[in-house]
């Protein structure tokens, strides 16, 4: 077992621990924070799959503006008078149950199918091959991905405007 | 490495997201129960990435291209629940769905 195999799984270890506890903490803003972690975890598999971009993508879109806005929204949505706040439902066994289906579906098709590959890495996912790959061969995609960026910030604004006129 | 590494992680993940999505009551935690099981696949695409050794980078290609919308998503979500707690006062969602 290489350096980079136990690197991987103590990284894998990590993302699951803290989705879990993501997933399942009592505290709102607990939950958020967990995700942090669980997310800084992917990026480092995903450095360790020679994907650094992809990485450094991952810790600026997701840990830099995705959290902060999920934070910001758990901040404004803090509702005094909500009731009891449990903040799992009553189907959480249910919901326990379909997500181990889930998973270990996923798993056994993923193990049968797979079994055996390896990922050799000499094929280095850096900004320079994937912004070639971007732009000679990805270009319409990129662009179209342009528009729907600029769609949901315009969306966004009209929804959250609607709501404070009235 | 082997593949199968990155797959049952990103299996498991999955799972996990799946269970944060039905089981939280939490408009915004549902939210991320969203991005966790976004993230699983953004894991299988890198893995497959790397082991095809792909020259167009399709894999990471449509990683970068999963988190932009992932954004767009989280910006709509959060606009829509913002206006639904001022509408109703509330995000939890069995509430929501009781008031309505």
């Amino acid at each position: 077992m290489t350096a980079t195999e136990v690197l991987f799984l103590l990284f894998a270890a990590l993302a699951v621990g803290s989705a879990l506890l993501a997933m399942t903490s009592k505290q709102l803003v607990h939950s958020a924070l967990w995700l942090v972690v669980t997310l800084g975890a992917i990026a480092g598999c995903f450095v360790l799959m020679t994907a650094e971009f992809v990485a450094w993508v991952q810790v600026l879109v997701y840990v830099g503006s995705i959290v902060v806005l999920v934070i910001f929204a758990l901040m404004m949505t803090r509702q005094p008078t909500a009731g009891p706040s449990a903040e799992v439902t009553g189907n959480r066994w249910t919901a326990a149950v379909l997500g181990v289906v889930a998973a270990g579906g996923l798993g056994a098709t993923v193990v049968a199918g797979f079994e055996g590959e390896r990922i050799e890495g000499d094929h280095i996912g850096t900004a320079a091959s994937l912004g070639e790959a971007l732009f000679n061969d990805w270009v319409l995609a990129f662009e179209v991905l342009s528009l729907v960026l600029l769609a949901a910030l315009i969306g966004a604004i009209v929804i959250s405007r609607a709501g404070s006129e009235r | 490495m082997p593949l199968l590494y990155p797959l049952v992680l990103a299996a498991v993940l999955f799972g996990i997201g799946v269970y944060g999505v039905l089981a939280r009551r939490n408009a915004v935690l549902m939210l991320l129960g969203v991005e966790l099981m976004l993230n699983a696949v953004n894991l299988n695409l890198v893995a497959f990435d790397a082991w095809l050794g792909d020259e167009i980078h399709t894999g990471q290609s449509l990683t970068l291209f999963t988190i932009a919308i992932a954004a767009a998503e989280i910006g709509l979500g959060l606009a829509i629940i913002l206006a639904l707690f001022r509408a109703v006062r509330t995000i939890d969602v069995d509430q929501v769905g009781a008031q309505s």
